[in-house]
C-alpha cells in the first residue's frame, strides 16, 4: 500500500502559566489509501493531532515533529502561503458542527462555487456544474434547491453533507474528519458515513476519522489508533478492536452499556498513571 | 402506585402561523420507584415533555399529575421539593461565577433548610465528590464533576421524582459509566423515581424499566426493556431506531 | 519562601474556605490582567492620577487661584512655572494638579450613576419582558435619539451651570447604552440552563436578577464604562469649554482649554497643557478598559 502521509514524532505544545502543556506527545503514524480511525476521550489529543497535520494550531500553540511528509514533502518546511494551497486542495478537513463552518449570510451554492474557484481557474458556470455534481454525489436529492438555500434552512445531517461536498470538490488526497457525525442523529449518522465511505473508496482517498465513539470507529474504519493523554497507547485493526489488549481500550469498551448483555453496574475505568508515561506506540506501517 | 401521570399532553411554541407543535397528545404513566425512558431523535419532543412538567415550557394543555396532585399553571415551591431536573450539558447548567458551595447553599436556603453546612457536606459525599471540591468554581471542574454537582443540586430538596435530560450525552464514555452508576445507586438509596430522556437506546436499556419511543412529537410505542433487549419493537420506527443503534 | 507559599496558597485548585476561594479567583484575575502590559500602563497612569489628586496641596508649587498679572502668559519652563502661566498669571501646573481632583470627581460620580441606572433598567427590561420591556426600551430609545452633548446642554440650561449639574446631565445621557447592553446580555443569560435550574428551585425574579444575572452583566458594563470614560471626560470638558460646566476660577481642564483658546496662536501652551492632560487620562482609561475586557469578559475567557 502506498503511503500518503507519514508523521514521525509529532508534538503539540501550549505554553501556560504553569509551564508547557503537551497536548500531543510524540505521535507517529502513516496513512495509506485507507480509513484510519483515531479514538480517545476529550483531552486525549486526537483533535489536536488532526489540526496539527494541517498546521492549524493557533499561536501560542506550537507544532513540532521530525517530519510530517505528504508524498515525501515535509509540511513543516512549507511557508504559510504554500500551506494554504495544501489545505483544501490536497488535505481537507470536516469539522464536528456544520453550523459553525458555513457562512450564514451566503447561499450554499455561492459558498461551494467560491470554495471551488479558490482552488481552480474554472469559470463560474463550470464551478456551478461541478457543485451540482458534488451535491448529488453526497445524496442530496434536490441540489438545485439546496444551492439557493441558506445554511440555517438546512438540518444537521444536510449541513454535514454539504460540508463534505465542499471539502471534496477540489479532489483532495486526504480527508480529515473530526467527529463529523457526533452532532447527528443515529439514522442520519449512518447515511453520512456511507457517503464518506463511498467517496473514499471511489477516489482512493486517505481518510483520518477522529471520533470518541469506539463502536462507530470499529465499524467504519480499517485501522484504529487509540490515544490517551497525548500518546498512542494501542494500534489495531478495526475489526479486532473488540479484542484490544491495552487496559485503557478494554476499560473504554467495558464502560459502554450494551443492549445484548445487561449488567447491574457498568465497569468504571481506573486510570493507571503508567499509561501516560509509557512511550507512544507507533502507528507506522 | 403512580408517581407521574401524563394524559393527552400537548406542548406548542409560538402562535398563529409560527406555531410549532412540539408534543402531540402524549400519554404515559410512571410508577413510584420506576425508571422510565423517553427516546427519540433530536426534535422529537422528548425534552419538551420534561420542560412542560417543570414549567419551563409554559404553553401546554392536557393533564399532568405528580403523586396524585394535578399540576396547576403556577407551581408552588412544594412542587419543586418533589420534582427536580438534571440538565443535558453540565457546562451550561452551572452559573460560571458561583462556586459549588454557593450553588448548593443557595438551593438549600431556597428550600428552607436550616443546617445548610452539614447538608452541603453530605450532598457532596452522596455524589462522590468529597470536601475538596466544595469551594471550587465550575471552570475548575471536569465535565463529569460538574454533572455530579448538578445532580447534587437536584438532590438537595430531597425530591421523589428526578427528571434526567440526557444527563451523559455531553460526557466521555468512561465518565458516562461513572455517572450512570451513581444515578443507579442514588435511585436505590433514596427510593427515587426517574424519568430519563436519551437518544441512546443502550443507555436507556441500561437505566430504565420501561420506555416510550417518540417521533415528531408523538409517542409511537411504549415497551418494556426486556422487549427492547429482545429487539421486539412493534412499531416500524422503533425497529428502525433499534437497527441503527446496534 | 513566605511569598512562595502565599502564591501557592492563592493558586491552589482546592480552596478550603469561601474566603480562600474568593481570594484565589481574584488573584488569578490579577495575574491575567498583569500579563497585559498596555492595561498595566493605563492602570499606573490612573493610580498616579489618584495619588496626585490626593496629594495636590503637597505637589502643587503654587496656589492654583493666586493671580499674578505681572507674570501672565509666561512660556514653558519659565522660572518657578514649569508649564508656564495662564492669562491671569496662575501657574498652569498647579491648576492641572488641582484639576485632577475635579476630573476624578466627575468620573467617579458618572461611573456611580450611569451604569447603575442602565443595569437596573436593562436587566429588568430583559428579564421581565412583555410590556415592561416595551415601555422601558422606548424610554431608552428617546434618550438615545438625542445627540449626547445637546441633551446635556438642555439639562444644564434647565438646572443651571455648575459641576454637579454637568455630572447629572452627562449621567442622564450616558445610561441608555448601558441599558441596551445589560438587556442584550440578560436576554442570552435568561434562556440559559443555569437560570432554568435556579427557577426549578423556586427562586423568584428578584433573586434571579440580582444574584444570577447581575454578576454576569456587571463585568461587561465595567469594561464598557472604562472605555466610555474617555468620552465622559471629554463631555465634561466640552461642557466646561462651553461655559456650562465648572465655573471660573475652578481649574477644571475643559474650562482651562476654553480660557486658553483666546491665546492659542501666540501662547499655545495655555490650551495645550490641559488638552494633553485630558488626552493622557482618556488614553489610560481606554487601555485599562481593553485589559479589563480580557480579564472580565466571560465570553472571551475560558
Amino acid at each position: 500500500m502506498d503511503t500518503l502521509l507519514d508523521i514521525e514524532n509529532l508534538w503539540v505544545k501550549f505554553p501556560t502559566r504553569q509551564g508547557i502543556f503537551d497536548a500531543v506527545r510524540g505521535v507517529s503514524f502513516t496513512l495509506g489509501r485507507e480509513r484510519l480511525g483515531i479514538v480517545g476521550e476529550s483531552g486525549s489529543g486526537k483533535s489536536m493531532t488532526g489540526r496539527a497535520i494541517l498546521r492549524l494550531i493557533r499561536p501560542p500553540g506550537m507544532v513540532e515533529a521530525d517530519h510530517i511528509n505528504l508524498d515525501g514533502v515535509d509540511l513543516l518546511q512549507k511557508s504559510e502561503k504554500a500551506m494554504r494551497e495544501v489545505r483544501g486542495e490536497r488535505i481537507s478537513m470536516v469539522m464536528q458542527d456544520p453550523k459553525f463552518s458555513l457562512n450564514p449570510v451566503m447561499t450554499i451554492g455561492d459558498q461551494i462555487i467560491e470554495a471551488y474557484r479558490l482552488h481552480s481557474t474554472a469559470s463560474k458556470s463550470e464551478a456551478r456544474t461541478k457543485a451540482l455534481e458534488m451535491l448529488e454525489a453526497v445524496s442530496i436529492r434536490n441540489p438545485e434547491r439546496v444551492m439557493r438555500a441558506y445554511p440555517h434552512e438546512m438540518s444537521g445531517g444536510m449541513g454535514q453533507r454539504i460540508m463534505i461536498a465542499m471539502m471534496l470538490i477540489p479532489n483532495p488526497e486526504i480527508l480529515i474528519a473530526d467527529e463529523p457525525t457526533s452532532a447527528l442523529d443515529v439514522s442520519v449518522q449512518r447515511q453520512v458515513l456511507d457517503i464518506m465511505d463511498k467517496l473514499v473508496k471511489e477516489r482512493g482517498m486517505g481518510l483520518i476519522f477522529i471520533s470518541h465513539d469506539l463502536n462507530l470507529v470499529a465499524d467504519f474504519c480499517d485501522r484504529v489508533l487509540i490515544m490517551y493523554a497525548g500518546r498512542i497507547v494501542e494500534v489495531c485493526d478495526a475489526d479486532k478492536l473488540h479484542d484490544a489488549q491495552h487496559p485503557y481500550t478494554r476499560g473504554l469498551l467495558n464502560s459502554l452499556p450494551r443492549l445484548d448483555t445487561p449488567r447491574d453496574r457498568l465497569d468504571v475505568l481506573t486510570r493507571d498513571p503508567a499509561w501516560s508515561d509509557t512511550p507512544s506506540v507507533s502507528g507506522r506501517l | 402506585m403512580t408517581m407521574l401521570s401524563i394524559e393527552k399532553l400537548n406542548v406548542w411554541f409560538g402562535t398563529g402561523r409560527d406555531r410549532v407543535d412540539a408534543v402531540k397528545a402524549a400519554s404515559f404513566d410512571v410508577g413510584a420507584g420506576e425508571s422510565f425512558g423517553l427516546v427519540g431523535e433530536s426534535g422529537s419532543g422528548k425534552s419538551t415533555i420534561l420542560r412542560a412538567i417543570t414549567g419551563l415550557a409554559p404553553t401546554w394543555s392536557g393533564r399532568i399529575t405528580v403523586d396524585g396532585r394535578a399540576i396547576e399553571r403556577t407551581r408552588p415551591r412544594a412542587f419543586y421539593k418533589q420534582v427536580q431536573m438534571v440538565f443535558q450539558d453540565p457546562y451550561a447548567s452551572l452559573h460560571p461565577r458561583h462556586s459549588v458551595d454557593a450553588v448548593l447553599g443557595e438551593t438549600l436556603q431556597l428550600h428552607g433548610f436550616k443546617d445548610i453546612d452539614a447538608r452541603v457536606v453530605r450532598l457532596l459525599d452522596d455524589v462522590g465528590l468529597g470536601q475538596k471540591f466544595r469551594f471550587r468554581y465550575p471552570h475548575q471542574l471536569s465535565g463529569g464533576q460538574r454533572q455530579r454537582v448538578a445532580i447534587a443540586r437536584a438532590l438537595a430538596p430531597e425530591p421523589q421524582l428526578l427528571l434526567l435530560d440526557e444527563p451523559t450525552s455531553a460526557l466521555d464514555v468512561s465518565v458516562q459509566a461513572e455517572i450512570l452508576n451513581l444515578l443507579a445507586d442514588l435511585r436505590q438509596e433514596h427510593g427515587l423515581t426517574y424519568l430519563m430522556v436519551s437518544h441512546d437506546l443502550s443507555v436507556v436499556g441500561h437505566m430504565c424499566d420501561r420506555l416510550a419511543v417518540m417521533k415528531d412529537g408523538e409517542i409511537v410505542e411504549i415497551m418494556n426493556v426486556a422487549a427492547l433487549r429482545a429487539m421486539q419493537a412493534t412499531h416500524p420506527y422503533s425497529q428502525h431506531l433499534l437497527q441503527a443503534s446496534v | 519562601m513566605a511569598e512562595r507559599t502565599l502564591r501557592q496558597w492563592l493558586l491552589t485548585d482546592t480552596p478550603t474556605s469561601r474566603r480562600h476561594a474568593k481570594l484565589s479567583a481574584l488573584y488569578q484575575g490579577w495575574l491575567a490582567f498583569r500579563s497585559n502590559t498596555m492595561a498595566m500602563v493605563g492602570l499606573c497612569i490612573l493610580l498616579a492620577l489618584v495619588l496626585i489628586a490626593m496629594a495636590a496641596p503637597l505637589l502643587a508649587p503654587h496656589d492654583p487661584f493666586v493671580q499674578n498679572l505681572g507674570n501672565r502668559l509666561a512660556p514653558l519652563g519659565s522660572e518657578g512655572h514649569l508649564l508656564g502661566t495662564d492669562s491671569l498669571g496662575r501657574d498652569i501646573l498647579s491648576r492641572l494638579i488641582y484639576g485632577a481632583r475635579i476630573t476624578l470627581y466627575i468620573v467617579a460620580l458618572v461611573a456611580l450613576i450611569a451604569p447603575v441606572v442602565g443595569l437596573l433598567v436593562g436587566t429588568v427590561s430583559g428579564y421581565v419582558g412583555g410590556w415592561v420591556d416595551i415601555v422601558l426600551m422606548r424610554i431608552t430609545d428617546i434618550f438615545l435619539a438625542f445627540p449626547r452633548l445637546v441633551l446635556a446642554l438642555a439639562f444644564v440650561a434647565a438646572l443651571g451651570a455648575g459641576i454637579e449639574n454637568a455630572v447629572i446631565a452627562i449621567s442622564l445621557t450616558a445610561w441608555p447604552p448601558y441599558a441596551r447592553i445589560a438587556r442584550a446580555e440578560t436576554l442570552t443569560i435568561r434562556s440559559s440552563d443555569y437560570i432554568s435550574a435556579i427557577k426549578l428551585q423556586g427562586a423568584g425574579g428578584l433573586r434571579i436578577i440580582t444574584k444570577h444575572i447581575w454578576p454576569l452583566c456587571i463585568s461587561s458594563l465595567i469594561v464598557r464604562v472604562t472605555l466610555d470614560m474617555a468620552g465622559i471626560i471629554l463631555a465634561a470638558a466640552g461642557l466646561g469649554f462651553l461655559g456650562l460646566g465648572a465655573q471660573p476660577p475652578s481649574p477644571e481642564w475643559g474650562a482651562m482649554i476654553s480660557e486658553g483658546r483666546r491665546f492659542i496662536l501666540d501662547h499655545w501652551w495655555v490650551a495645550t497643557m490641559p488638552g494633553l492632560a485630558i488626552f493622557i487620562v482618556s488614553l489610560a482609561f481606554n487601555l485599562l478598559g481593553d485589559g479589563l475586557r480580557d480579564v472580565l469578559d466571560p465570553k472571551a475567557g475560558e
